[in-house]
């Protein structure tokens, strides 16, 4: 049985259907005029062998070509998509089944930031009162390794609400090079957690290792085919309207080798997309059609996800605000125009701007978080942990998010009236107000126990101070006591003896040893 | 036998089933006698209401308490055996007449005149009657002068009365002070409870007692009869 995720049965909609017409026209329009920069000289061969219009613009050391995309190439590509995504799974009960029209939500973590962040406390003593003490959480940035990512996938592993794990930190130990990051990377997250592994590459060089090594964990090509236990993710369309030379080559590559691939944009209101919402709505649109488009050219019928991480830009700095209310109105008109292609989104939510957990980090990513959840995304990048935007990753901050996410889970449930809870309601009723106390309380109790109250707060102190974040401290740390299943020992010797560039520090049996 | 009946009135306090239809919280108890039902089967078998209420009705909420204490209880759990204990109670009380055995003592209580919220006073009736006290229930919004009539009547140990709004909380003084010039003052103790209360004010109106909540009620009802009787 794959993983439930959380259905919302009447998802918000933030644009009406013909604005949802208005946007997609619109986005023809982009296609057809001015197209886009093809910084890839074999995208613009695909695109020009499947009937687009590609000039080339410049020469020289930096080449490209004006690729201008015909509406009917763009429709068809997005009729040959499967509507149906899979993503598989070590442990087969945490696959994910995405449908393009259903509204099914699954949480997963990322993105890739540099800047872990430790937690220590510190006991402070009131000057005027020795006895009065407080303990006050400290966080210490530095930079993210190997270890710190197994350590947040170990952590993921057993968050309840987290679906799938994207990494949550870039690997800049001294023995990572390009070379070898993406297979530790991949290993590191792969080995401590039993669900979905999504990650970019860094070099298109370790694609092929990274899919041997995904193949020996399920037992060769036919069977990760199946269960596609990775997936990859990668931001082809530079906005505005610009395919990257070498992330393009990544993602022609993905496709051909028939993995699942988030086709994914991040424009950012007022920099590189317009500042009104109807200008970046059509834009990062056509930004990931024209994706989405050269995905089927290379390799019909490819499991894509409508990416979409917009954003607008802070008008002090003009550096993104995912905080900004803004940022969740565009990720929910893009979940909406999505849904209109019936392709499964990749959408983004929880990402703040503050630098350090607390009121500010809480309020940003728990709106965004719940109002982004309601419209109905069906993979949500919903930011478990990250801060500065996507620079830094607090553990810390992950625990917390599993809590809020919790709370959103019980939201959603769906209502449980119907005509046998009225007419047992219609009893009590009865039952009560002809007794002299007048009180439900007996009826609390079955239903206590059943799982249909919702829980409280697992953070809740003594409700005179705000222990929230000692003991979301302590949860994080009992998470990180926890056994990890771990890849088997013949197979993690295959993969070390297969795969190279693997550090030999992440092979537990070799360890133990 | 009359172990095995006080054993099943104890596991029917800790479910909290006063009678045959109540579900209690696990699986195929409904149907099956409840508190009430088996007291009467004790008494049936001439068992000593003394020892239906030791080895019964207090041993089960004694378990109680500890399965609240381990958080594996919480408050409705609590009321449900409470409530379960005063029914007990209810049908044991004639039964204890003329014996050395007693019910603790006799608590009045009431909303006071203005007031109509009653959910915290009835939460502390429960609690009391499960923890052995008779209760006498006035009501809410009751006027002044009917609290000092019932307590000339009834005679009780206690006088809990209870107020949500900061504009009846005033009616507390007043009955205080009603209850001093009819000279009963001395004759009860006073407990009062309720969202803008305070233990100042309770001091500050000649209140023998605040609970902060029902359990804090229980204890002060509690500590206050322990001083009487020593």
């Amino acid at each position: 049985m794959p993983r439930e995720g959380i259905l919302v049965r009447t998802p918000y909609e933030r644009i009406t259907d013909e604005q949802v017409q208005q946007i997609h026209h619109a986005s023809m329009e982009i296609l057809k005029d001015p197209g886009l920069i093809s910084f890839n000289k074999e995208a613009a061969e695909i695109f020009h062998g499947n009937g687009a219009d590609v000039t080339k613009v410049s020469s020289g050391d930096n080449p490209c070509w004006l690729v201008r995309i015909p509406e009917k190439l763009v429709l068809s590509a997005v009729d040959s998509t499967n509507k149906t995504v899979k993503l598989g799974a070590r442990n087969i009960e945490n696959i994910l089944v995405m449908k393009g029209d259903e509204p099914r939500v699954f949480f997963i973590t990322g993105s890739e930031t540099n800047t872990w962040l430790d937690v220590g406390f510190q006991t402070y003593v009131r000057k005027s009162e020795p006895a009065t003490e407080i303990r006050v959480p400290e966080f210490h940035p530095r930079r993210g390794t190997v270890a710190d990512l197994c350590k947040s996938a170990h952590v993921c592993e057993h968050l309840q609400t987290v679906d799938g794990y994207i990494r949550t930190v870039n690997i800049q130990d001294k023995d990572i090079t390009e070379d070898n990051k993406d297979v530790n990377k991949f290993f590191a997250s792969l080995n401590n957690t039993t669900k979905h592994v999504m990650s970019g590459l860094t070099s298109l060089k370790q694609l092929d290792n990274v899919v041997r090594m995904a193949e020996l964990i399920v037992g060769g090509k036919e069977q990760l085919k199946e269960n596609p236990i990775i997936s990859f993710i990668t931001c082809l369309v530079k906005s505005p309207l610009q395919f990257v030379e070498d992330t393009t080559d990544t993602f022609i590559e993905i496709c051909r080798r028939g993995l699942p691939v988030v086709v994914s944009s991040s424009p950012q209101a007022g920099t590189s997309a317009p500042i009104k919402e109807a200008g970046i709505m059509a834009q990062i649109n056509a930004e990931v059609l024209a994706g989405i488009t050269l995905s089927q050219m290379v390799n019909k019928g490819t499991p894509v996800l409508y990416g979409s991480v917009p954003v607008r830009a802070r008008m002090d700095t003009l550096g993104d605000s995912y905080g900004s209310v803004e940022t969740s109105q565009y990720n929910i008109d893009c979940v909406q125009m999505a849904r209109f292609y019936k392709i499964p989104n990749y959408s983004t939510s929880g990402v703040c701007d503050a630098k350090v957990p607390g009121q500010q980090s809480s309020i940003e990513r728990l709106f965004s978080d719940l109002v982004v959840t309601l419209s109905g995304p069906q993979f949500l990048h919903c930011a478990y942990g990250l801060l500065d935007c996507n620079a830094i990753f607090c553990l810390l901050q992950a625990v917390l998010d599993d809590a809020h996410f919790q709370m959103i889970k019980f939201l959603l449930k769906p209502a449980p009236i119907g005509e046998k809870e009225i007419a047992e309601t219609l009893k009590q009723i009865r039952e009560v107000v002809a007794t002299p106390d007048k009180m439900y309380i007996r009826y609390i109790r079955p239903v206590m126990r059943s799982g249909e109250i919702s829980s409280p707060y697992p953070f809740e102190g003594d409700l005179t101070s705000d222990n929230v974040f000692a003991m979301a401290y302590e949860r994080m740390n009992e998470l990180l006591a926890k056994p990890v299943e771990h890849i088997d020992s013949a197979t993690t010797s295959k993969i070390f003896q297969e795969i190279p560039g693997l550090l030999p520090r992440l092979n537990v049996y070799e360890e133990r040893r | 036998m009359a172990e095995d009946i006080l054993k099943l009135i104890q596991e029917n306090v800790i479910q909290g089933r006063i009678t045959k239809d109540d579900e209690g919280f696990e699986e195929g108890m409904s149907g099956q006698p409840g508190v009430t039902e088996l007291i009467e089967m004790a008494l049936a078998q001439n068992i000593n209401a003394q020892d239906i209420i030791n080895n019964g009705l207090t041993k089960g909420m004694e378990i109680v308490g500890e399965k609240f204490e381990a958080k594996q209880y919480f408050i409705p759990d609590m009321l449900a055996s409470a409530q379960a204990v005063g029914a007990a109670m209810d049908i044991l009380e004639p039964h204890l007449a003329g014996t050395a055995a007693k019910a603790k003592g006799k608590i009045i209580v009431a909303t006071v005149k203005g007031d109509l919220h009653d959910i915290g006073k009835n939460i502390v009736s429960i609690l009391l009657r499960g923890a052995g006290y008779t209760v006498k229930d006035l009501g809410n919004d009751i006027d002044t002068s009917t609290i000092v009539e019932a307590v000339r009547e009834e005679k009780p140990q206690f006088l809990g009365l209870s107020a949500l709004l900061i504009s009846t909380m005033a009616n507390m003084a007043d009955v205080v002070q009603a209850l001093k010039d009819a000279g009963l003052r001395d004759k009860v103790k006073i407990i009062i409870g309720g969202a803008p209360v305070s233990e100042e004010f309770a001091k500050s109106i000649g209140a023998d007692g605040y609970g902060a909540d029902g359990f804090g009620a229980v204890r002060v009802v509690e500590s206050l009869f322990n001083a009487d009787a020593t």
